[in-house]
């Protein structure tokens, strides 16, 4: 039944929320995850096609438990309030593409939007000149958006489609406990753990889990969704999500501050680089893309659960992205952009103009 | 009255045509009709704050948002 009062869905729903979100991703961090990293779906999507081997970068490899949570505890939100609704069919090669598109400029700046705030919130400077591009990527797309912009409509589908991907992840869930990660040891069967890096730095298994149900169940029931956040403020001054947005960064500012882990400066960050021009090119690509798909990579797992099938080909889109940002040496490092990050960053501007132009169903 | 389809679409298109439709001055009555629950609080929040009235008439896939200019 739709049109029921849902609490989440008001502002300080919102904003509790966001609250919730800042927190839970900073306690992370002190619980073993990488610096400014609690959450970082871009991330964690990527350490996931490393540790089933897509990609051989050797210390960002593991099963991240939070990408299942959050899209299972998205599913259990969806189950329980009636909003799952098995759907799909809009246009999702270029969904896939632009998942694909979204990774690598992410790998690029190295983190999602949910990243670039919670490095800012830790004392990442570096994270502005990021946050300023996924600003200008999504301005961008509120352009396309108010020329016509749309993939078309999705229809529904069988009940059994929108089981799928939430089965996967469960799935991904089930590869961790068979082949949990073995002290010093690259790889346990079929599936690869980072020893050193990013990727060998993580919360105890049930923590990242049961966190992370908890951040799916809310931002489910909240829409929250960061690059929404910035749409809505541009196309209609409206700043309900934002506020969200706000808080999430506040909150994961004060945590850090009482865990000891905010360390204001340019240079030395954790995961981050100091190429200002590259950060902000990186995100104007990923924003962009996330603006064109209608959703921050955290937003396409939410929806996933919901047994949206055109998220969760996004959500393969990143999966691939990843493993081609790493083969082909586009993802950046600590020490900068990688040897080809730069040209892939142009070259996706370009497809993403060309996708945002010439997807105008009302002109055709 | 003029009836706009946006069942199917994702935000913000069904906010993006509704509002569109309220600013165009052309009808003082909207009927939205959508099929996921963001787009109905969306598309209220929007109308909300032009300062239309809103009426939702549920249904079990989808809903109906009758809006009025006051």
């Amino acid at each position: 039944m739709l049109g029921k009062k849902n609490f989440f869905a008001t502002t300080y729903g919102v904003i509790g929320v966001g609250l919730v979100i800042g927190l839970m991703a900073s306690a992370l961090q002190h619980f073993g995850n990488p610096g400014n990293m609690g959450v970082c779906v871009a991330c964690f999507e990527r350490d996931i096609s490393g540790a089933l081997g897509f990609h051989r970068a050797a210390i960002v490899q593991y099963i991240r438990p939070e990408v299942i949570g959050l899209c299972l505890g998205a599913f259990l939100a969806a189950m329980l309030s009636g909003d799952f609704k098995p759907r799909g069919g809009s246009a999702p090669v270029q969904r896939f593409v632009l998942g694909m598109l979204a990774m690598i400029g992410a790998l690029v700046f190295l983190g999602c939007p949910w990243r670039a705030l919670l490095r800012l919130a830790g004392g990442d400077w570096n994270a502005i000149f990021g946050i300023l591009g996924l600003a200008a990527g999504i301005f961008a797309g509120t352009i396309f958006l108010r020329l016509g912009y749309s993939l078309g409509a999705a229809s529904r589908q069988t009940s059994f489609t929108g089981y799928v991907f939430p089965a996967l992840v469960l799935g991904l869930l089930v590869l961790r406990l068979v082949f949990p990660p073995l002290e010093g040891e690259q790889a346990n069967g079929i599936i690869f753990y980072s020893v050193k890096g990013p990727g060998s730095m993580h919360a105890p298994l049930l923590i990242s889990l049961g966190f992370a149900l908890v951040i799916g169940f809310l931002a489910q029931r909240s829409r929250f969704c960061t690059m929404g956040a910035l749409r809505d403020l541009f196309l209609f001054r409206q700043f309900h999500l934002f506020f969200g947005v706000v808080a999430l960064v506040a909150a994961a500012f004060a945590a850090n501050l009482v865990f000891g882990q905010f360390y204001p400066g340019f240079t030395d960050q954790p995961v981050a680089h100091t190429d200002g021009l590259w950060n902000f090119g990186g995100m104007l690509m990923a924003g962009l893309a996330f603006a064109l798909a209608g959703g921050c990579p955290g937003r396409q797992l939410f929806l996933s659960g919901e047994g949206d099938s055109d998220a969760a080909v996004f959500v393969l889109g990143m999966v691939l992205g990843a493993a081609v940002a790493h083969n082909f040496q586009l993802a950046s490092s600590g020490a900068g952009p990688g040897a080809n990050g730069p040209i892939a960053v142009i070259i996706g501007l370009v497809v993403l103009v060309a996708m945002g132009l010439l997807n105008r169903p009302s002109k055709a | 009255m003029r009836t706009i389809d946006a069942r199917g679409l994702s935000c913000p298109q069904p906010m993006l045509m509704a509002k569109k439709a309220m600013q165009a001055g052309d009808d003082d009555k909207i009927e939205v009709l959508v099929d996921c629950e963001a787009s109905v609080e969306n598309v209220s929040r929007a109308a909300g704050r032009l300062g239309w009235k809103i009426n939702v008439v549920q249904g079990e896939d989808e809903a109906r948002l009758e809006l009025t200019k006051d």
